[in-house]
């Protein structure tokens, strides 16, 4: 059971997985962010969209703000080599490495071993079917660990 | 009531905390409920302005430029932002973020999205709760984002102070079902996108319907014109519900406005024991069970059902 989290009391209701969806750079269109985001809502999960051209700093004040499980990163301009391991940076400096991150967008093998290395949990290539996506998600918010 | 660690925490500014305890309030837990004791006497002062209206009208393009305004004038903005979730799978996709523009590191701004999660009466409270919890962080304004009339998915009425809907010009059927229970539900009314033709008329109709609504706390409906594109308005709008807030405060206890929200809420609460008390005392009980069989087989009607099984409840008590 990945949705619930922790001790309930009576009449309490099991959260939704919550994920902040994000699209870091300066390239222009979301398209791909939006497909997942809905197919990741239709899987009943609570998506924040946070949009276009948004710097490290806003995704993690968003992911904080958000209580979110896990942060998606759709990354088509090639700077993921700074962006990502940003992102991790901010996560590791407010003691928020318990928030799962993936990333998806075009990522040659080598770059992605290096995020890997660096603490992304997943990474999408273009081909990845939506099915993958969404219980990849499951499994990280299962294992987010529990609540500091 | 002394502040237990967790309302420590909401105090001292601990975001994290913050965040946490909304996820906590939003699950119903009771844990939440003890914080949100401790920290009552710390709230009910800020501006609570619930910011309604019909889809893309403009509501978070308004709450982005209100946090502007406030930012510059000193004041710290919560905002909640609520949107329906999918009645077919639960989730949401929630994008109001998408239109605010702010420095992400400003402590002086925190801003959640909620889903509905499919309990109107559940979401008023958990959406007043964390409006508590956001004064008590020390928020001096809170702004809550809702679609629809106001009455659709929040009854933004039972948690703001200041309730202002939102419409655009020429919005045609929307505003007349709007226009029927309009003057309920609103203290201010935005005309947004004025840069729009048709938005005096729009304009002039709203303030002609003001002069009919019955006035509370003395107040009779405004009509403001904005435009977040050409930054138009923003501040006749501040000043309105500013206004509106000092007719609302100045009758101190007496407030109907006040008087009514509050009474809305211990209602609400109450009901949720009785709801409590009639599932531990008699639906878990085989009687009811039993009770249930009698009615399939027509030896007893429901309406003697209901009353049986109300006098049971009642000499238990
Ligand atoms: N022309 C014009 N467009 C505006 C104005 N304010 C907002 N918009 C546009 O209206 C669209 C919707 O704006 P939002 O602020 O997201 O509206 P909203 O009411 O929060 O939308 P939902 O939350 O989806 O119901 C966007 O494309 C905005 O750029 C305005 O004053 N004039
Ligand atoms: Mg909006």
């Amino acid at each position: 059971m990945p949705e619930g989290k922790g001790r309930k009391s009576p009449g309490a209701k099991v959260r939704p997985i919550r994920v902040l969806i994000a699209k870091p750079g300066l390239d222009g269109h979301d398209r791909g962010a939006k497909v997942v985001a809905r197919a990741l809502r239709d899987a009943g999960m609570e998506v924040i969209y946070a949009g276009l051209r948004q710097t490290p700093e806003d995704i993690v004040a968003a992911a904080m703000e958000e209580d979110v499980d896990i942060i998606g990163l759709s990354i088509l301009s090639g700077a993921h080599n700074v962006l990502v391991p940003r992102v991790l940076e901010l996560l590791k400096e407010r003691r928020a490495i318990d928030v799962q991150v993936f990333a998806g967008g075009i990522i040659p093998d080598e770059d992605a071993a290096r995020l890997r290395k660096l603490g992304v949990k997943a990474i999408f290539g273009p081909g990845a079917s939506l099915e993958t996506i969404i219980q990849t998600a499951r499994d990280l918010a299962a294992k987010r660990v529990a609540r500091v | 009531m002394a502040a237990g660690p967790v309302a420590q925490r909401i105090l001292q500014g601990d975001r994290r905390a913050l965040a946490r305890l909304i996820s906590d309030v939003e699950e119903g837990r009771e844990e939440a409920r003890e914080v949100l004791r401790e920290l009552y006497p710390r709230t009910g002062k800020a501006p609570v302005v619930g910011i309604s209206g019909p889809l893309g009208v403009g509501k978070s393009s308004l709450i982005n430029q209100l946090i502007q305004q406030l930012r510059t004038a000193g004041k710290k903005v919560g905002v909640i932002a609520v949107d329906p979730s999918s009645p077919f799978s639960g989730g949401a996709v929630l994008g109001d973020r998408i239109r605010i523009e702010r420095d992400p590191d400003d402590p002086g701004v925190f801003f959640r999205s909620m889903a509905s999660r499919g309990h109107a009466g559940g979401l008023s409270q958990s959406t007043r709760d964390a409006v508590r919890l956001l004064e008590a962080f020390g928020m001096d304004v809170v702004l809550v984002e809702t679609v629809g009339s106001g009455q659709v998915d929040v009854e933004i009425h039972d948690i703001a102070t200041t309730r202002v809907v939102v419409v655009v010009p020429h919005l045609g059927d929307e505003v007349q079902t709007l226009k029927a229970g309009l003057f309920e539900i609103a203290d201010v009314f935005v005309v947004n996108k004025c840069e729009l033709p048709g938005a005096d008329l729009a304009a002039r109709d709203l303030k002609e319907l003001a002069t009919l609504a019955v006035p509370r706390d003395g107040w009779v409906p405004r009509v403001v014109l904005t435009s977040t594109v050409e930054r138009k308005g923003i501040g006749e709008l501040w000043s309105a519900v500013r206004e509106h807030e000092s007719a609302v405060h100045e009758g101190g206890g007496s407030s109907e406005v006040l008087r009514e929200r509050a009474e809305r809420e211990v209602r609400g609460l109450l009901q949720e024991k009785v709801e409590q008390l009639l599932q531990e005392e008699l639906l878990e009980d085989p009687a009811w069970a039993r009770l249930l069989d009698r009615l399939m087989d027509k030896e007893v009607d429901p309406y003697t059902a209901a009353d049986r099984a109300f006098q049971e409840l009642k000499r238990r008590l």
